[in-house]
């Protein structure tokens, strides 16, 4: 919402000061200054011209010569790359050293050879509009002569405009008197409504329309007059400089009214051409199922039964409540005769049809936050009409006033200790009172009583509740005049253990050089399917691009679109890992995807050694239990050289290498190593327990076994077999080398391992090692084609 | 000078003329083993008078000191040199390996998120976490949100295909992290919730579809609006310094009632906007079942992608989202 000084002032004339003090006010009451422009300014130098004569530039296509007066009466040259003017408009016009409001200098050029002697100028370019495109043409709208200066022919005064940002819960200040009455109540100025007065003709509006609110919960309130002699033209100069400051464009003398009055009082209003409507007979009622209508926008929309719409006596509809009207009963340029509808909505009924529709409006704005319902409404009327008026309209005598459903406004009773407890204030009754009234709540305070009686005045339709008034008492009061204290918590603030060990997850990632990504979780089509894993991730209803419609099923594809990244910019090889959620069809809960953090390591240029020594890496930070690898193929990986991660007994993950196929299809060169493990489920389960066990203080000894292995026989097969063997007192088992070839049976390979024997109390003898030694070499044999080289 | 003298004096001699250990070390049988002079004269002192024993063996053993001092003195010389020439031939340049350290780097998000986690934990709060994908309940209805409100629209929401049209989506803010740990924790309540959420902003410079919030949230019996001034602004000064200074201007959010922005002043007195707060909705407390007549609580957030941007004065927030090892190894 912008507001304009002056016309705060039309109704606080006291409103003054340092304009970016006042901002800072408006700030302070929640109404944020988005923007501050000072207008009226740097437009010295900027005078009225006429245009002489248009001709081609004899040498340019995109320029054309201007002969203007510019004062003097005689023909000033100009090249300008505007097309827009005719022989006869008066334009703005910047003569030769003016400084325009960008600060650029107006100087005498030459434009490819022909003299340029100052320049024509847009509205945009002198800020007295956002037309940018074409000179401003001001024919029609001054009396002065040419040479006169802009400021004068327009009538133009020095004025500070703010845009602000209101917030959904203020309707009040969808208006500049909403906002003047706030920012009066702050300074401490007095606020009034001026007296909004017009003649009435002799005809009276109760023999011309009638209103029946046939539904009271969708219209609150419904006022109508009807006005005659309304001549469709320009509105006047002033009216329309308003607007345009304000960021609305002036269409016609009755639109630029109705606009006017809701810009100014906040209150929406529609015209019909009463002519249109038979009888003058309006029907407010909800749209029945399956209804149509053909709203001023050309296009016609199909109606829910909850739409709220406004039919004529033969109940066919000819508006759409609060949102547009409809075509068919629009004023148009031999419109003479108009009834005035100023209504007050159930903002929910309104909201849902704008959503719906999706059809947003400076009106739909106004009345989904709540209009005023109350006296503001026939105050709009007669501004409305006086302006009419003005301009030679006779309006009708009398005004329609059918009410519906207003919300209650039963006096409140608020607790004065409730609202310091909010707060953390201790302000009294009186001081209470008086920041409500300033800003028109209606306040009784008994002496010496706990409460308030507070009755809400019309124009906040979103303040309901104590809380509500707490708020609006904090907000006169000013939130940084309230004392600061800290609350002690009796909690010790602390991480959860999963919160602890995910970190420490991190730090020992970190430490064995990867780096930590973070993409976002949306897949495009074909990711899924490219990487291998079936396409069954949930979509999004409304994505913002294909490439993020998905969202992912395995963090698999993130990583490699990154590898891939990487690579085309000729860095790597990388490391990556990411902690983060995916998300797979809903199980337990159908409505909510079965949603999981995850981590994943990878590394380009790696072979699948690499991710199984990242998961020891892990295995050793968390101390997992048990830990095993199982064969396996999973979705995407290479088929011999992965893994699923067992870890007590459950599948949590997988590692290995990425499928060559896939790497390929994310456009990856050499191999990827790969691990990714439901984080969430192995740090939700058994880890961390450690357990003592005393440091032997006798010798060990090592020694050195070779089996030949089949392949389909694991080595940590053999580790394990040879443990059990080897008993309490093997006290480690190292596989040192891994042998193919010659000397080694076909599928077989050599597998070295290093055994280390210590008993805890005592020094071992020969014979006992000697006697652990063949049961560990049995125990290795006893898996079918086990060897000891 | 006598005799012991002399030979004393011809050993130390050949000692100082040793030019490395090995060559010292060959004379050593020659100068103090049992056929040296200096042995054999010892041996010999028996064939002398008795009266000159007593002279003749101070003499030799005066002589064995010498050389041995001279044996010594010059050893500790020549495994000195020794050491200075073995150890120059394994000179380093340390520089050439100052380059590309081995260690990864933690995510800019993740660091900032660690360091408002802790300054929080410091403060007495836990870390909740919840869904990154949310039904409408929590997302908006809990939250104060009916389905016809207009600040529905203001947030952007990316919706998920399951349910009705509309009902699951992905989180649009944090907060529906409050209301779950309303629903399970009986209060007192004191929690922050950072976490991912979702936006429909298309990608530039300044947004991203996917980014990360904080969250905070505190129900207790008596807690204030000066309470919530007081906590914003101790974490602001113990994270950005205790120099930054802090206001609340009144907003809006449906959620909280009264409603504040809070800002954060700037080195040339400028106010910068960092998040929203307020005190709990009691409609927001009903509907997690906490009493609002017993309990009060306020709520925080703001952005912490915002704050990493900030800090490092990233030009384009997308990097964070790149994954690029030249940003990732920055910090």
């Amino acid at each position: 919402m912008k507001v304009l000084l002056s016309w705060l002032q039309e109704f606080a004339p006291d409103i003054a000061g340092d304009p970016v003090e006042l901002g800072e006010t408006l700030s302070g009451l929640g109404l944020a200054v988005e923007e501050m422009t000072i207008t009226g300014q740097g437009l010295d130098g900027i005078v009225l011209a006429k245009v002489l004569d248009l001709s081609p530039h004899p040498d340019a296509d995109k320029i054309q010569l201007v002969q203007v007066d510019a004062g003097s009466g005689e023909a000033l040259q100009v090249c300008c790359g505007a097309f827009n003017m005719s022989v006869g408009d008066l334009i703005p016009f910047a003569t030769i050293g003016t400084v325009m409001p960008n600060g650029m200098e107006i100087a005498q050029r030459k434009m490819r050879g022909e003299m340029s002697n100052g320049m024509c100028c847009s509205a945009s370019e002198i800020g007295l509009g956002q037309d940018h495109d074409g000179i401003m043409l001001l024919t029609g709208q001054t009396d002065s002569q040419p040479g006169a200066p802009i400021i004068e022919a327009l009538g133009i005064t020095e004025d500070v405009l703010w845009d602000l940002e209101v917030n959904a819960n203020r309707p009040d200040a969808m208006s500049v008197s909403g906002v003047a009455r706030d920012l009066a109540a702050k300074l401490g100025v007095p606020f009034t409504f001026p007296e909004f007065s017009y003649t009435s003709s002799g005809l009276a509006v109760t023999d011309e329309a009638t209103i029946e609110i046939v539904d009271p919960t969708l219209c609150g309130r419904f006022l109508a007059r009807t006005i005659h002699d309304v001549e469709i033209g320009t509105s006047p100069r002033w009216i329309q400089q308003r607007l345009i400051a304000l960021g609305m464009r002036p269409i016609n003398s009755v639109v630029d009214i109705s606009n006017y009055v809701m810009l100014e009082l906040g209150q929406p209003n529609h015209t019909y051409d009463l002519g249109s409507v038979p009888g003058g007979h309006i029907r407010v009622r909800r749209a029945s199922e399956g209804e149509n209508i053909t709203t001023l926008d050309g296009v016609e929309r199909t109606l829910l039964p909850g739409d709220g719409v406004i039919a004529n006596r033969d109940d066919l509809t000819i508006g759409l409540a609060g949102v547009m009207g409809g075509l068919d009963s629009e004023i148009s340029d031999t419109t003479t005769s108009v009834l005035l509808e100023l209504a007050w909505w159930d903002p929910p009924s309104i909201s849902r049809t704008i959503k719906r529709l999706n059809l947003p409006s400076e009106a739909g704005t106004r009345y989904r936050r709540g209009a005023d319902w109350g006296d503001n409404m026939p105050r709009a009327l007669d501004r409305f009409c006086q302006l009419i008026s003005e301009s030679g309209a006779a309006v009708a005598g009398g005004t329609i006033d059918a009410s519906g459903t207003t919300p209650d406004r039963t006096p409140l009773p608020v607790r004065i200790a409730k609202v310091n407890g909010v707060l953390g204030t201790d302000l009294d009754a009186q001081t209470m009172s008086d920041h409500l009234r300033s800003i028109g709540f209606k306040v009784e305070a008994a002496s010496g009583a706990e409460n308030l009686t507070v009755t809400i005045p019309t124009w906040r339709w979103d303040t309901e509740t104590e809380t509500d008034i707490a708020e609006e008492v904090g907000r006169m009061f000013g939130f940084d005049n309230i004392e600061r204290t800290v609350p002690r918590s009796e909690i010790i603030g602390h991480l959860t253990d999963y919160q602890k060990a995910r970190r420490s997850v991190r730090a020992a990632l970190v430490g064995a050089g990867c780096d930590e990504i973070q993409p976002m979780p949306f897949l495009g089509p074909g990711d899924l399917a490219n990487a291998g894993m079936p396409e069954d991730g949930v979509t999004l209803t409304n994505p913002l691009v294909q490439e993020e419609s998905i969202l992912r099923t395995s963090l698999l594809p993130g990583h490699l679109k990154a590898i891939a990244y990487n690579q085309s910019h000729r860095s790597g090889p990388v490391r990556f890992f990411e902690i983060g959620h995916i998300f797979m069809a809903p199980t337990d809960n159908p409505l909510l995807p079965d949603e999981r953090e995850y981590l994943a390591v990878s590394a380009s240029d790696s072979e699948a050694p690499v991710a199984v020594q990242l998961l020891g890496l892990l295995d050793g930070t968390l101390a997992l239990p048990n830990v095993q690898l199982r064969p396996s193929v999973p979705n995407g990986m290479h088929p011999t050289r992965s893994a699923d991660v067992v870890i007590a007994g459950k599948i949590r993950g997988y590692v290995g290498e990425v499928d060559p196929d896939v790497c390929k299809a994310f456009n990856i060169d050499g191999r990827v190593a790969w691990l990714e493990l439901d984080l969430e489920a192995v740090l939700n389960g058994p880890h961390g327990n450690r357990k003592y066990s005393p440091v032997s203080k006798y010798p060990s000894s090592d020694i050195d076994l070779a089996f030949e292995v089949p392949d389909s026989i694991t080595a940590a097969n053999i580790a394990g077999a040879m443990r059990k063997g080897g008993g309490k007192q093997l006290a480690s088992v190292e596989l040192f080398d891994t042998y193919r070839g010659s000397g080694v049976a076909d599928g077989a390979r050599s597998l070295a391992f290093r055994l280390r024997f210590q008993a805890t109390d005592r020094t071992m003898t020969d014979d006992e090692i000697g006697e652990l030694r063949a049961g560990c070499i049995t125990a290795a044999q006893k898996q079918k084609g086990v060897k000891l080289r | 000078m006598s005799s012991y003298e002399q030979l004393a004096t011809n050993a130390v001699a050949q000692i100082e003329g040793a030019v490395d250990l090995d060559t010292l070390e060959a004379l050593r049988p020659a100068l103090l083993g049992k056929k040296a002079p200096v042995s054999l004269a010892k041996k010999d002192l028996g064939s002398l008078e008795p009266d000159q024993r007593k002279d003749a063996g101070q003499a030799i053993n005066a002589a064995r000191q010498t050389i041995e001092s001279a044996f010594t003195t010059r050893h500790a010389e020549l495994a000195s040199a020794a050491r200075a020439v073995a150890l120059e031939a394994e000179r380093l340049d340390l520089t050439e390996f100052q380059a590309d350290p081995d260690a990864g780097h933690l995510h800019l998000i993740t660091q900032s998120r660690d360091r408002l986690e802790d300054v929080f934990i410091g403060m007495g709060y836990t870390v909740a976490e919840g869904p990154e994908v949310e039904t409408a309940w929590y997302n908006f209805e809990a939250l104060n949100i009916p389905e016809w409100h207009p600040a529905r629209g203001s947030f952007d929401t990316i919706f998920v295909n399951l349910g009705e049209p509309e009902e699951v989506m992905l989180r649009s803010h944090t907060s529906p992290v409050q209301i779950r740990t309303m629903e399970t924790q009986e209060p007192p309540i004191y929690i922050i919730a950072p976490g991912r959420t979702f936006r429909t902003d298309t990608a530039d410079a300044t947004h991203l579809p996917a980014f990360n919030q904080i969250e905070g949230l505190v129900i207790d019996k008596g807690i204030t609006m000066g309470d919530l001034a007081g906590t914003i602004d101790e974490f602001v000064r113990t994270f950005f310094g205790a120099e930054v200074k802090t206001r609340l201007r009144p907003s809006y959010f449906p959620f909280t009632e009264p409603s504040a922005e809070f800002d954060i002043s700037l080195p040339d007195g400028s106010w910068l906007e960092l998040g929203g707060c307020g005190m709990v909705h009691p409609n927001v407390l009903r509907n997690c079942g906490i009493d609002p007549e017993i309990w009060q609580g306020f709520a925080f957030g703001f952005g912490i992608d915002r704050l990493a941007v900030m800090r490092y004065r990233l030009d384009d927030i997308r990097e964070l989202v790149n994954n690029d090892v030249r940003f990732l190894r920055q910090f």
